[in-house]
């Protein structure tokens, strides 16, 4: 992880990423005054690296590296919290995904259990048109090397009869297969497009 | 209101099918019997989720769209979902599909036709929809909830962020409260109505829900609630599932039942207990019925 060079931060301010995070979100980070408002609603922050507020202000200095392999970007739930309270009427929450969405592309992903996790769950609606828990977990579990996570919990799912041990595959699954196909040989498209021009 | 209500396109999500089978039973039978009819959406497919959002915005909305556009053949002009979760997707598809710039991108990912005509809306708002319109009312109460003090739990995405939700007020809402005083409960309140469980980082960031999680029942407690009222899955899960996590990681016992809404809605207007899944919260609720039982043998 960089550390923040607190005097230099004119030198490495990237004013193309100020550009790239207001497009791709659709807000004008500019416009924070960093009031705070934002961390002060936050339940994550004791959690964050960088509280959200900081996060804006790192995105206004350009800040690129440090935003992208951030924790935090990563551990915001999306709650909507900070957007709803946001005096300037920024939609924090949606910088917040942009960043998330960004910090993949580039390959700056902090948690990547985390980016796992979510990448196995889509490997589930891709092949079976649904989300199927119980095959979901144990693989998370492994890959992530915190086998039996949740093991606890086991017992009384079970007795509850909350598991179900097959996957509900959908008749239609080819047609949410076919989204991602189409998805994924756009992505491909955009990426020779830009011939990698950042995150290298 | 009462009309448009009375056939509505159901997209139950894919945590109905396992861990919150209890909010699938429930939903469909107050529905059921407030003559509110579902129509489940044939080979409803998974939203997406976080997952996809943390991928691609487009990707996520042509995961939902796919479900709106075969609720709109259906002839359907709502689509209701149990899972806030979901109807932030749903949502999220019909407001790329508003946006000029980005609707050719959704529709080329989806891949079938899609006019962005349904609206999407919660089990909470249908409720809230059958109450205004007198559909829900203090009459249709077989078995009041008298006596029961509840604390109101909304989580964060019912309400929030105002323009997308279009429902209720983002820091006050009352939705919940309403229809929860029609039924004969006693509502506390409550500070932490919209207060974030932690969401889905039970799995991968337990420490985080734990302690989330903690602040809620410990609030809830602390106000003499005897259960919790919910409508999400997720917090659900955190709340109920998780309670014996929850009380390693605090060190108490919480025990406090932690109830679907259309469940307690249910119990009220009479529908047995096992038709609701009552016995599916992992926090047993028996304490509740036992309760509800004294009443209606004094009556
Ligand atoms: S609430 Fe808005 S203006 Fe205030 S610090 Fe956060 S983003 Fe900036
Ligand atoms: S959306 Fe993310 S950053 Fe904003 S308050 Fe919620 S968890 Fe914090």
């Amino acid at each position: 992880m960089e550390p923040i060079h607190i005097l230099d931060l004119q030198k490495t301010c990237d004013e193309d990423f100020i550009h790239e995070v207001e497009a791709a979100s659709g807000q004008q980070v500019r416009k924070c005054y960093q009031c705070g408002n934002c961390s002060a609603t936050c339940g994550f922050t004791r959690f964050y690296d960088y509280p959200v507020n900081q996060i804006m202000r790192l995105v206004q200095l350009g800040q690129r590296d440090i935003v992208l392999g951030s924790r935090s970007v990563w551990l915001c739930a999306s709650c909507q919290g900070c957007t709803t309270r946001c005096p300037c009427n920024i939609d924090v929450a949606s910088v917040m995904e942009s960043l998330r969405v960004m910090s993949r592309t580039e390959k700056k992903v902090s948690e990547s259990d985390i980016q796992m996790f979510y990448d196995e769950f889509l490997r589930s609606v891709k092949a079976f048109g649904r989300v199927f828990e119980t095959g979901l977990l144990p693989v998370y579990g492994l890959l992530s090397r915190k086998p039996f996570t949740d093991m606890d919990l086991a017992p009384v799912v079970l007795r509850k009869g909350k598991l179900s041990f097959f996957p509900h595959r959908i008749g239609k699954r080819g047609e949410v297969a076919g989204i991602f196909k189409r998805f994924e040989q756009s992505a491909q498209k955009d990426n020779a497009g830009k011939g990698g021009s950042h995150g290298q | 209101m009462a009309s448009e209500h009375s056939s509505v396109a159901y997209y139950p999500g894919c945590s109905v099918e396992g861990l919150a089978i209890e909010y699938d039973q429930s939903t469909r039978a107050v529905c059921k019997a407030l003559g509110i009819k579902l129509l489940e959406i044939p080979e409803w497919s998974c939203c997406g989720s976080t997952p996809a959002h943390s991928l691609d915005p487009t990707l996520s909305g042509a995961l939902a769209g796919r479900n709106l556009a075969i609720a709109e053949r259906m002839g359907c002009a709502v689509v209701m979902t149990p899972c806030p979760g979901c109807l932030r997707s749903l949502k999220g598809a019909l407001e790329i599909h508003d946006s000029p710039e980005r609707r050719q991108a959704l529709l080329d990912l989806m891949g079938m036709p899609f006019e962005g005509k349904v609206r999407a809306i919660s089990v909470l708002e249908l409720l809230f929809n059958a109450l205004e319109a007198g559909l829900l009312t203090e009459a249709r109460v077989k078995r009041p909830l008298t006596d029961l003090m509840i604390a109101p739990y909304y989580g964060c995405l019912l309400t929030r962020p105002p323009g997308f939700a279009q429902f209720d007020d983002p820091e006050n809402p009352v939705s919940m409260d309403r229809i929860l005083t029609t039924i004969g409960a006693t509502v506390v309140d409550f500070p932490f109505k919209t207060e974030c469980c932690g969401a889905t980082y039970g799995v991968a960031r337990n420490p985080i829900v734990t302690e989330l999680t903690g602040r809620i029942l410990d609030m809830a407690a602390r106000l003499n609630a005897q259960a919790v009222a919910v409508a999400c899955p997720l917090c659900q899960q955190n709340l109920d599932l998780r309670q014996s996590q929850v009380d390693r990681r605090w060190r108490r016992s919480f025990n406090l039942p932690v109830v679907y809404l259309p469940q307690l809605v249910g119990l009220a207007l009479g529908i047995a207990p096992d038709e609701l899944g009552l016995d599916k919260l992992v926090v047993s609720a028996d304490a509740l019925l036992s309760d509800l039982q004294k009443v209606s043998e004094g009556i």
